[in-house]
C-alpha cells in the first residue's frame, strides 16, 4: 500500500524481463518485447532503464540484493553454523524451484556473458556485493564460533557456491532424477563436512 | 589566564614505576622543552636537574602541584626502601594534577607483563577501573602511548601552566589528542580505500591494514597529525601502527592481521561489519593499474 506506483512498475519490468530472458533467451529478447509484456510504451520504458545493458546490470543487483536479504535473515538467526548451511541450501533450492528465472538469469546470463557485464558497470564483485557480503558474514561468524576451518575466503566461497550453482544448473537441464529438495540434506552435509573444523 | 611571572611556578615531580624510560627520552625531544620547563619548578626528574634528590623525595619532604608518573605501578616496588605505594599516594594527594605518562602508567602496558597479576596503571588495569589512585581519578590525566609523543606531554603541561581545562575521554585521555585515529592523515589512504595491500614493511606503496596488522583504524592517537620528529610517522615510514595508545597494548601476534576466511576480525572503530565488508569486499576485486606498481614508475614510463 505504501509502495509508489513507479516502484511497482519498475518491479513489473524486472519480473517480466526475467521471464522473457528465461523463455526466449537473453540476446533474442528486445526492449520492445519487454515493454509489450509490461504494457507500456518503449519511450516510457526508457524512463525506467536507459538501455538493455543497464537493465542487464540492474537485474544482477536486484537478484543479489534479494539473495543477500534472504541470507542476512539466516545469518541473524541464533542457530548453529551447521543449521545455517542447511537453511542457505534450502533457501537457494526453493528459489530455484519457485522463482527459477532469478537464478537462471544469474547462471546463464551473468556468468556466461561477461562482455555485457564488464567494462565499468559490473566490475569485479560490484554488482553481486549484497550477496557476497552476507556470505562473508556467514564465514566470518562460522570461524569466530570455532565451527568452520580458517582458510582462504575464495576456497570456501567456491566450494559453497560452485556446488549450489552446479546443482541448480543440472536441475535446470532436467538431468536430476529426483526432485531438487531431496538433495538438500546430503548437499548440506557435504558442504558442512568440507568446511568444518576437523 | 596564564600565570604571571611573579606567581609561584607549579612544582613538578616525575616519578617512575617499572619503566624503560621511553617517555622521559621522548620528552627530551620536545623542541620547546627549555621554554616549557621555565613555567615549572622541577622538584625531581630522573634525567633532568631538580631541586630535590630522590632520597629527600621519598621522605615526603617535597612540594608537589603536578605529579607525572611513568611506568607500570607495582605495589611491591620500593624506592630508597620506601614503598612506591606510599610515595605515590602521598604526592598524588598533594598534587592538583596527576599525569600518567605512557601506556604503562595509563593501563599497565608493556611492564604489566612483568607481573600481570599485580601490575596496573594508576587508575586502570587495561580497561578495568583499578589502581592506586582510583579514588582520585578525576585528577588523573592518562597520556597513553609507547612512548608518548613529546608534544602530547608538552600540550598537557602548557595547558596546566596556563590554567586551562583539559576535557578527557572515558579513559581519561585528553580528547584534543585522542579523538583522532592513527588512521587519519596516513599517506596510504588511497591504498586503504581500494584495498591494495603492502606486501612488506618500508614500501612507499600499499596499505598496511589488511596483511601487515596495522591497527591505525582502531587506534585513538594523533600520530599522523602531529608527526614524530615533526616529519614522519610509523605508517608513513611503512611500519604498521601497533595500537600502543589503547588499553589492550601490547597484543599478541603484532604485525599480523587476524582474519577469518580472509575477513579481518577487527575492523575500523564504530563501523558495522556488514557495512565494512560490503565496501571492502567489492573494492578488493577491482584492479586499478595505477595502484598496482610503484607510483614513480607510472610517471617514469610516460
Amino acid at each position: 500500500m505504501s509502495r509508489k506506483p513507479k516502484e511497482e512498475r519498475r518491479d513489473n519490468i524486472i519480473s517480466s524481463a526475467l521471464k522473457l530472458f528465461s523463455e526466449r533467451g537473453f540476446h533474442i529478447t528486445t526492449i520492445p518485447d519487454i515493454a509489450e509484456k509490461v504494457g507500456m510504451s518503449v519511450g516510457n520504458f526508457y524512463n525506467y532503464f536507459k538501455s538493455k545493458d543497464i537493465l542487464a546490470k540492474e537485474l544482477v543487483v536486484y537478484i543479489s540484493t534479494y539473495l543477500g536479504d534472504e541470507i542476512a535473515k539466516i545469518n541473524d538467526q541464533k542457530i548453529s553454523t551447521k543449521e545455517k548451511v542447511s537453511a542457505i541450501v534450502k533457501m537457494y533450492f526453493k528459489m530455484a524451484r519457485e522463482d527459477p528465472e532469478k537464478i537462471e538469469y544469474f547462471l546463464r546470463v551473468y556468468l556466461s556473458n561477461r562482455e555485457v557485464f564488464g567494462g565499468g558497470g559490473c566490475d569485479g564483485m560490484l554488482c553481486v556485493s549484497p550477496f557476497v557480503t552476507e556470505l562473508m558474514i556467514f564465514f566470518d561468524d562460522g570461524v569466530e564460533q570455532g565451527n568452520l576451518r580458517n582458510q582462504d575466503f575464495f576456497s570456501a566461497f567456491g566450494l559453497f557456491m560452485g556446488y549450489l550453482g552446479g546443482m541448480v544448473f543440472l536441475f535446470g537441464e532436467k538431468i536430476l532424477p529426483k526432485p531438487l529438495n531431496e538433495y538438500e540434506e546430503s548437499i548440506s552435509e557435504n558442504i558442512y563436512n568440507a568446511l568444518r573444523v576437523q | 589566564m596564564p600565570y604571571a611571572s611573579s606567581e609561584k611556578k607549579p612544582a613538578l615531580i616525575w616519578l617512575q614505576g617499572v619503566t624503560c624510560n621511553g617517555n622521559s627520552h621522548s620528552f627530551l625531544n620536545l623542541p620547546y622543552l627549555p621554554q616549557l620547563l621555565e613555567k615549572y619548578e622541577i622538584i625531581y626528574h630522573p634525567l633532568l636537574e631538580g631541586t630535590s634528590t630522590l632520597h629527600e623525595l621519598v621522605l615526603n619532604k617535597a612540594e608537589c602541584d603536578v605529579l607525572i608518573f611513568e611506568g607500570a605501578y607495582d605495589p611491591l616496588m620500593k624506592r630508597h626502601n620506601v614503598s612506591l605505594k606510599d610515595i605515590v599516594t602521598h604526592y598524588a594527594g598533594l598534587a592538583k594534577y596527576i599525569i600518567a605518562a605512557g601506556s604503562c602508567a595509563s593501563f599497565g602496558g608493556m611492564f604489566k607483563a612483568s607481573a600481570p597479576e599485580r601490575n596496573t596503571g594508576l587508575i586502570l588495569n587495561e580497561s578495568e577501573p583499578q589502581g592506586p589512585l582510583l579514588v582520585i581519578k578525576q585528577k588523573v590525566i592518562n597520556l597513553s602511548g609507547c612512548p608518548i609523543h613529546p608534544e602530547w606531554l608538552g600540550f598537557t603541561l602548557t595547558m596546566i601552566a596556563d590554567n586551562r581545562e583539559i576535557p578527557v575521554d572515558e579513559l581519561n585521555r585528553p580528547i584534543e589528542l585522542y579523538s583522532r585515529l592513527a588512521h587519519h592523515g596516513c599517506t596510504r589512504n588511497e591504498y586503504f580505500e581500494w584495498k591494495v595491500d603492502s606486501k612488506a614493511f618500508g614500501l612507499k606503496e600499499g596499505c598496511l591494514f589488511y596483511e601487515q596488522g596495522c591497527r591505525g583504524p582502531m587506534t585513538h592517537a594523533s600520530c599522523n597529525h602531529i608527526l614524530w620528529n615533526e616529519v614522519n610517522s610509523k605508517t608513513r615510514a611503512g611500519t604498521p601502527c601497533f595500537g600502543c595508545t589503547e588499553p589492550d597494548f601490547p597484543r599478541k601476534n603484532l604485525f599480523t592481521t587476524k582474519t577469518n576466511m580472509s575477513i579481518p576480525v577487527d575492523i575500523p572503530v564504530g563501523i558495522s561489519k556488514r557495512s565494512y565488508l560490503a565496501l571492502a569486499g567489492v573494492a578488493k576485486t577491482f584492479h586499478i593499474k595505477r595502484l598496482e606498481g610503484k607510483l614513480i614508475d607510472e610517471k617514469r614510463n610516460n
